[in-house]
This record gives C-alpha cells, structure tokens and sequence, in this order.
C-alpha cells in the first residue's frame, strides 16, 4: 500500500468555521473505497477536497502518482479527472436526459473510442437507462434521477469515481434497485471509487477497502474484513456487526440447491439459485448468527461448523461480549466474529487461544451477475 | 389617421430605438453585475447593489440633474464627446442612452441577479465535476437556468425606459427627432391643447403597458411550473 504508482495518498488539514478536519488515509487505487463515519464527522468534506470543490491550504492529494495538490499546486475542480455523484441527482434541469449523460463527455470522432474508455452504449446497458434518454429529468423519479446522474459522472471519463451518499436520499425500495447496479459497475468497470456512506449495509456490499472517520479524523483504513474484525473499532461492537468475504464458487449441488463457496480457511455451504463453478460472490456473515461450540455437533441441522481459534474476547456491555475468530484448523484464515453471551462464555470455559467450533446460523449472499433481485438466503435457524 | 400631424410617429420610432439600444447594452453590462452581486462574497457587494438600486428611490429631477452635471461640456460626458468634436452629451441622443442605462438599470439587474441566486451552487459545482470551465458552465448552465430572468429583465428595462420623463426632460430637452420621445412629445401636446394627438400616444402607451404587464404574469407562471 506504500506503492505511490498505485495508490491514493490524501492528507486534508484544516479549520471550517468551527469544525477542524485533520484526516489522512492511503487507500489502494482499485476497488471501491469506503468513507464510513457518523453524520458530521468531515467525510462528505473530505470528498470535496478530493474534487477540488473546496480547498483547504497545507492539503495534499495524489492518485496513482499523480499529484492534484499540494503545497505548491492545486488542480481546480474541473481541471481534476473526477466523476462527481451527489446526494441529489443534481441534473441539469434544462437539458434532456441524453444532454445530461453527454455533457461531460469528451468529443472524439464517431466510432473511434480507446479502449480504455467507458463507453456510451455500454453505461446505458448497465445502469438501464436506454427507456430514458429523450425524457427530461423532471419527469423522473428519485431512483432514476440518480441513475442518470451515475451516468453523467461515468462518461466523462473518469479516473477517480466520488460517490456522496448517493442512495440516502433515496427509500429502501429504491435503494435495493439501486445496488446492484453499482455492483456490477464495481465488477465491470476498473475504476477507482471512493464512496461516502454512513449506512453501513451499502457499505458491506460495495466495498473493498474502508476508511474509518470520527469527529474530523481518520480513526482507521484498511480492507474491509480486516476493519470489520477489529475488537478495538466501533463496526465489531455495534449491534449490527459482520463480517463480509469475496468467496469463490467451488460447486454446485443441483439436487439440494446448495452452493459451495471458498474461503481462506474454510468451506461455506450456503441455498442459492444455480451459480456457475470460479464465480466470485460477496457473502456477509452476523456476529449475532454465530455461536459457539466445544466439540462438533454430532446431530444438527447447522450446515456450516466450522472449524476455528479465538484471537480475542471483548465485553461488549453486562451480558454480551463480542469473539474475534480465525477460521481453519490451524487457526490462521479469514477472521470472523461472533456475539455470545458472557454466561455462556464462562459456561464453556472458553479462552483467547482455543481451538472452538463455529455455527454458522445464516449467510447472506450478495446478489452476482445478471441477477438484479436481491436474495438473501438464510438457513432456518437450528 | 387623416388630419393627423405627420411627425406623429417620429416620437414612436424614437422612443423604440433609445428602449431598444438601451436594453442590449444594459443586457451586455448588467448580466456581469448581476453575477458578481450573485456569486461574489465580498462584504461590500451589497453597497454596489445600493448604488445600483438607487434609480429606484431618487426622484428623476435629481438622477437627471446630476446626469446633465456629468455629460455637460465639463464634465466627462463633454471630454467623450470631444474625442468626435462634440462639445457635450447633453441634449443629444447618445446621451439620452447612457442616462437611460443609469435609469433602468436596477429593473434589469435585479430580475437576473436573483434568477443567478435562485440556481445556487450546485448546478455550477456539478459543471465543474464534468470538466466544464467557468467561463463554459457561466455560458452553458448558469445563463439556460436564468433564461426567464433574462426575459424579465429585458422586457422591464424596455418598458422603463419608454415610460421615462423627468431625466428625458433634464439631459435631452424636446429636440424632435433627436431627443423628443414619447413622453415628452405626450407633454407636448398637452401643453399645446393638441388633446386628440395626445390621446393617441396615451392610449398607446396604455395599450403597451397591459401587454408588457400580461407578459410578464405569463413568464413568471411558466417559470413557476418549470421550478414546480
């Protein structure tokens, strides 16, 4: 991640009236990034300053080599290659839906695009945007808006994609539209993207890598999994902590309608509609659907008992603590996390270091290619 | 028309020319001032709104009194002259203009200044996220999104300045064909008992006024329905 060619450097210092925002992360220039953080912690400022929409001086700011600002230099906002996604669609009201999408777009001579860039036909496809294209954007609807103003961000060609929250103003309906296709951006389009939530559910499906923020600063950046397990942040104590994986389809069972998914450590069997063998899915684990066991369950309707080591116990208040877990028999695979109770804890005599079974109540699996229905599949609990 | 006067009309054609010369420039000059009041936040800006806004409040005598101060052979408006032999600006045509573009300012600034306002920040910002320069989001997003106060604007500095007396009177006199326009030339036959002449230019002026007034509910209705 010290690898200045391919990551994003950001160091943003500085007072705004009475808020101070002192945060700097390097995060890797691939794969999406999220900004997570309570309402008001500085992370929808921090993407200004990454656009150059707001300057703060002694910042700095590099992409893949490429430095946008620092001491001596700033990049205005439309001098940086960005794409901008805000809260509101914010489309240009006097212009058609097709005005909007090309209206950052560079011209070049028809039928000659590079390879490299994204092409017009190929963001209408994905963000399904070919019923729209004549309509003007006050005719549209809330979800549509934003898929239009996804669009407009893509075809300018950016190197780096800013994503402020894009779905909060949008209801749950809308949102779980919404998703997959920024799922399949993120699976179809290597472009960078930084993402600005403070959902933590958008969050567990889109991103990669996180950066975490409080109050102005960056309390910590990481990949996902790696944040998400860590005892001393506040994802791994919150009542709804998880942990997600990228797994890989080993087989499908027909006959049960069950997937085999791959994981460092482990083997997930988890209900799903055919999948094809080498696909990569993102499944979500709860702490809350994870207990724990001495030995093996002998007779149980658990499908996954898995195998793992405890790294770390912490109380999460008077009844409840919260285990850190690394799968395998060896102890040293993916971590996961679960939530148990301090009496069950003492019940089991259970201590940092011990070999125990994991069950696995219900995995969630994210949604993959093709499938724009959301299904979330989970065993009946045992 | 049988009977009628035939310099009727010179006033008439007059009176268009001057509203129509001095709304182009006051377009070309006030759209400038009208986006810096908009978007600049320099603590003084309001103190130019004010001046800018003072044709609204000062009594015309007054406005016109210090116009004639300024374009008389003293005063700049004589050195501009100069350049062409002129002695002055006073009681000329040109004259007539700048101190109309003085007087109708306010009318046509105000409505585009606040059509800028009403955009906000946001529409610009998002210009800017999309590679258009400052100069290609003022041309391409901000003046699209004003286009009803562009409109406004225009067609109430026209309508001021046909409607204006007091200054007319003070720096352009009654000189026909040169500075007599409608109003003056209304007064002047009045003065004159030339009533039904007088009349016609009246009602005239009447009939101008519904309609400049009917246009600007419409436009403003369509604007609502955009914004709505």
């Amino acid at each position: 991640m010290r690898d200045l060619a391919n990551s994003i450097n950001a160091q943003f210092r500085g007072q705004l009236g009475r808020f101070r925002l002192d945060a700097a992360f390097t995060v890797p220039a691939t794969g999406i990034t999220g900004l997570f953080g309570p309402s008001g912690c500085g992370k929808s400022t921090v993407l200004r300053c990454i656009a150059g929409l707001q300057q703060l001086p002694g910042s700095r700011f590099s992409i893949a080599g490429d430095t946008w600002q620092d001491e001596s230099l700033f990049r205005k906002a439309h001098q940086r290659p960005i794409g901008y996604v805000f809260q509101e669609a914010s489309l240009f009201q006097h212009l058609s839906v097709k005005g909007n999408l090309l209206y950052g777009a560079p011209r070049q001579p028809a039928g000659q695009s590079a390879s490299q860039s994204i092409g017009f036909d190929e963001v209408l496809e994905l963000l399904g945007l070919v019923p729209l294209l004549d309509r003007s954007p006050r005719h549209l609807s809330g979800g549509e808006r934003q898929r239009v103003a996804i669009g407009r961000a893509l075809l300018s060609q950016p190197k780096l994609l800013l994503m402020d929250e894009p779905l909060s103003a949008l209801d749950r309906l809308t949102k779980d539209d919404i998703l997959p296709f920024l799922e399949r951006l993120h699976e179809r389009l290597s472009l960078p993207v930084i993402y600005v939530s403070h959902d933590i559910t958008e969050i567990e499906r889109l991103a990669d890598h996180l950066v975490l923020m409080r109050a102005g600063a960056v309390i910590a950046s990481g990949p996902l999994t790696k944040l998400q397990s860590d005892p001393t942040l506040p994802l791994a104590a919150s009542r709804d902590a998880a942990v997600n994986f990228d797994a890989i389809v080993q087989r499908y069972d027909s006959d049960y309608g069950l997937v085999t998914l791959q994981l460092e450590g482990a083997e997930l069997l988890v209900p799903a509609p055919p999948v094809a063998a080498g696909e990569r899915r993102r499944v979500r684990i709860a702490a809350g659907d994870v207990s724990l066991a001495r030995q093996q369950p002998q007779q149980s309707t658990i499908l996954n008992a898995l195998p793992t080591r405890i790294v770390s116990a912490t109380p999460l208040n008077a009844s409840e603590m919260v285990v850190v877990l690394a799968l395998g028999s060896g102890g040293d695979g993916a971590r996961l996390l679960a939530r148990v109770t301090r009496r069950s804890w003492d019940q089991l005599q259970l201590a940092t270091g011990q070999q125990v079974i994991a069950q696995v109540k219900g995995v969630a699996l994210a949604p993959g290619r093709g499938q724009t229905v959301r299904s979330v599949s989970r065993l009946p609990p045992a | 028309m049988a009977g009628l006067p035939p310099d009727i009309w010179q006033p008439v054609r007059l009176t268009v020319e001057l509203a129509a010369m001095t709304t182009l420039i006051l377009l070309i000059v006030g759209t400038p001032i009208a986006w810096w009041l908009a978007r600049s936040k320099a603590w003084w800006k309001e103190g130019v709104a004010a001046v800018v806004a003072l044709p609204l409040v000062l009594p015309p005598t007054v406005l016109g009194f210090y116009l004639l101060v300024l374009l008389g052979p003293d005063g700049p408006g004589g050195a501009l002259a100069g350049l062409w032999g002129g002695r002055t600006l006073a009681f000329t045509f040109e004259g007539l203009v700048i101190g109309s573009v003085v007087y109708s300012m306010p009318f046509v600034v105000q409505p585009i200044r606040n059509a800028f306002d009403a955009i906000g920040d946001r529409p610009l910002e998002v210009a800017a996220t999309l590679r258009a320069s400052p100069l290609k989001a003022f041309w391409t997003v901000a003046v699209p999104l004003a286009r009803p106060g562009f409109l406004s604007g225009a067609v109430l500095g026209f309508a001021h300045t046909v409607g204006e007396f007091g200054i007319v009177l003070m720096i352009g006199g009654n000189i026909p064909g040169t500075t007599k326009v409608l109003s003056v030339a209304i007064y002047d036959y009045v003065e004159t008992s030339q009533w039904r002449e007088a009349n016609i230019l009246a009602a005239g002026m009447a009939a101008f006024a519904f309609v400049v007034i009917l246009t600007m509910m419409m436009l403003e209705k369509r604007t609502a329905r955009i914004k709505g």
